[in-house]
């Protein structure tokens, strides 16, 4: 896995909102590089700037208000902050594709499925209305929906929430992309059915060797779904690693926060779920030193006077923290 | 319980009326050169001020020049529904266009063209309506374009309202991250999904570009005699008032019949085209 490169690399992402008296930083100098064919997990609690990421990576941020700033965010080579917006809109869809949180309103309501899948195969593979719709019924066998025939002339309404997910799934990954943005692909579905879409990507990926940034709050999809994955704070990554030794032995106090106060069904009754006490601070409050101080039980003047920056641990792993767990 | 849009419009009985009188209005104006039983211009002193029902062959009577006041009714329906709808489709398109531009481009072309559409509404639309009319030469097509480009505002502040509400909804922001430029997200994605209050708008327009045309005509400045319009054959019959009072009121119900018929059509659809009605579809 370490040998293969890298797709899409973010040096120094920076997203702020203009209000009255300042600036608010909803992501905070965030860098991680997406390699061929892995998944990265992007994990973090509501307001934690996930999908501002994921949005600015796309450069779908509506600009003002918001301000996107980074040192570069390189796709295949480019640095895509100095592409034009119509190199960009031929990007998007074609070689960097996203899906979204909500498949029950993700998609046209008034134009029927296959329409809606032919369009980008149209559009960036220019291919002809029938070599499309061809490829149309194709796709929408490989996302496991039955009698294609039939689904292409379908709207909508007409389908479950699960089979919307895969048609969007089918129109994000039509024309064979580099990478694919999944923000919180299964949250609005029920969990057999989320199984089944996280299955259907992986098996998708394999095939295709696309790069996934899977974003979700959820870690139990991370641990299914990922290979490497990264922890983001107040709009900052805090800890970065392989999924496994992440999760067998967390680094940061707050990725050790976030395993711990996951449900499980051995714990005894009576027990209450540990939680981390505190709330995340809003963006514009941050304190000078590390953001996590605050709700940390290990925290010392150190760590309130100073913010620690991502520093590599081993095997890969990196960690922003003064007094990182089982080190 | 599955109804439809035809099941709850059909529910409505102004709707199923504003239908009906709307249909039978548009069929008469149609075939009026098979329906009317004179020639609308035929003039004939001889039979002046017949009454209603007073003769045979003149069912609703004759004008001060011995003209069949039927036939006149329904050429004259002609020219109004001509008028209106032409006017209604200039209307709708200027209207969307400009919402449509507003709403999604937003910043300063929205401030822009809004400030425009509040200028425009500072003026009565009879005023704007007249000065026009005094510059521009009466024909049928120019007395539709000047009711048309004199009536769109409120038609393109519904369009850009629902375009803001609708702009922000996923499948726009979809549609942008698979790579959809501005033009196919505002004409593919946007514009079908206002059909509903644009189909509304447009039918409550036709009423009330009907009413304009009558007003400009009973002025003086839209269809010129002898060609039969409802408003100018109010005009001819007010000289007449108090003699014979039925030349006055046999086109002013026309006008009346057509404006309600539309407005409850336009009610009807509004109601059954509700989307928060729609969910059960």
């Amino acid at each position: 896995m370490d040998a293969a490169p890298a797709v899409l690399e973010a040096r120094n992402l920076r997203v702020g909102f203009r209000i009255p008296g300042g600036t608010m930083r909803a992501v905070d100098g965030v860098s991680f590089a997406l390699r061929q064919g892995e998944t990265l997990g992007l994990v973090g609690e509501s307001g934690s700037g996930k999908t501002m990421t994921s949005l600015a990576l796309l450069r779908l941020l509506e600009s003002p208000p918001a301000e996107l700033a980074a040192e570069a965010i390189l796709f295949e080579g480019r640095d895509l902050l100095r592409l034009s917006e119509g190199a960009m809109a031929d990007l998007r869809g074609a070689r960097l594709s996203m899906i979204f949180q909500e498949p029950m309103t993700s998609l046209n309501p008034l134009m029927a499925i296959g329409r809606q899948i032919d369009e980008p195969l149209v559009t960036h593979l220019g291919l002809s209305a029938r070599a499309a719709r061809a490829r149309t019924l194709d796709l929408l066998a490989r996302v496991g929906i039955a009698r294609p025939e039939q689904a292409v002339r379908a709207y909508p309404h007409q389908l479950s929430g699960g089979m919307r997910q895969r048609v969007m799934i089918a129109i994000a990954l039509a024309c064979r992309p580099a990478v694919l943005i999944a923000d919180e692909p299964t949250t609005a579905l029920d969990v057999t059915v989320q199984a089944q879409i996280l299955a259907l990507l992986r098996t998708l990926q394999e095939e295709m060797g696309t790069a996934i940034l899977l974003i979700t709050h959820d870690l139990a999809v991370i641990a299914e779904t990922a290979h490497r994955v990264a922890v983001m704070y107040a709009g900052r990554i805090v800890e970065t690693g392989p999924v496994a030794a992440l999760f067998a032995r967390p680094l940061h106090p707050y990725t050790e926060g976030l395993l711990r106060s996951i449900p499980r069904i051995s714990r005894v009754r009576e027990a209450t779920l540990p939680e981390i006490p505190g709330v995340v601070p809003a963006p514009g409050q941050l304190p000078a030193g590390c953001a996590f101080a605050a709700r940390c039980g290990f925290a010392d003047d150190a760590c309130h006077a100073t913010r620690p920056v991502l520093t590599p641990s081993g095997e890969g792993r990196e960690v922003a923290c003064w007094k990182p767990r089982h080190g | 319980m599955r109804v439809g849009v035809w099941g709850r419009f059909r529910r409505h009985p102004l709707a199923v009326f504003g239908f009906v009188t709307v249909a039978v209005l548009c069929l008469a104006a149609l075939f009026s050169p098979f329906i009317a039983p004179h020639d609308p211009l035929l003039l004939d002193t001889s039979r002046r001020f017949v009454a209603p029902f007073a003769r045979a062959g003149f069912v609703l009577g004759t004008d001060e020049l011995g003209r069949d006041t039927l036939s006149r009714l329904l050429y004259g329906g002609r020219i109004s529904l001509t008028v209106g709808l032409v006017a209604m489709v200039t209307t709708v398109v200027t209207g969307a266009v400009i919402g449509l531009l507003a709403g999604y481009l937003g910043g300063l072309i929205d401030t822009l063209l809004m400030r425009f559409v509040d200028t425009m509404l500072c003026f009565p639309q009879i005023f704007l309506l007249l000065v026009i009319a005094a510059f521009v030469p009466p024909s049928l097509i120019s007395i539709a374009l000047i009711i048309g480009l004199t009536s769109w505002m409120e038609v393109s502040r519904i369009v850009r309202a629902e375009i803001l509400h609708l702009k922000e909804q996923d499948f726009v922001q979809a549609a942008r991250a698979l790579g959809a430029s501005g033009g196919r997200i505002m004409f593919q994605e946007l514009l079908p999904n206002i059909a509903a209050p644009l189909l509304v708008a447009a039918t409550l327009r036709v009423a009330s570009a009907v009413l304009a045309e009558s007003y400009i005509s009973y002025l003086g400045y839209g269809v010129q005699p002898p060609l039969a319009s409802w408003g100018n054959m109010l005009t001819n019959a007010q000289g007449y008032f108090d003699t014979v009072p039925w030349l006055a009121i046999l086109p002013g119900a026309m006008i009346t019949l057509t404006v309600m018929g539309f407005n409850f059509l336009g009610d009807g659809l509004r109601d059954a085209l509700d989307p928060r009605l729609r969910m059960d579809k």
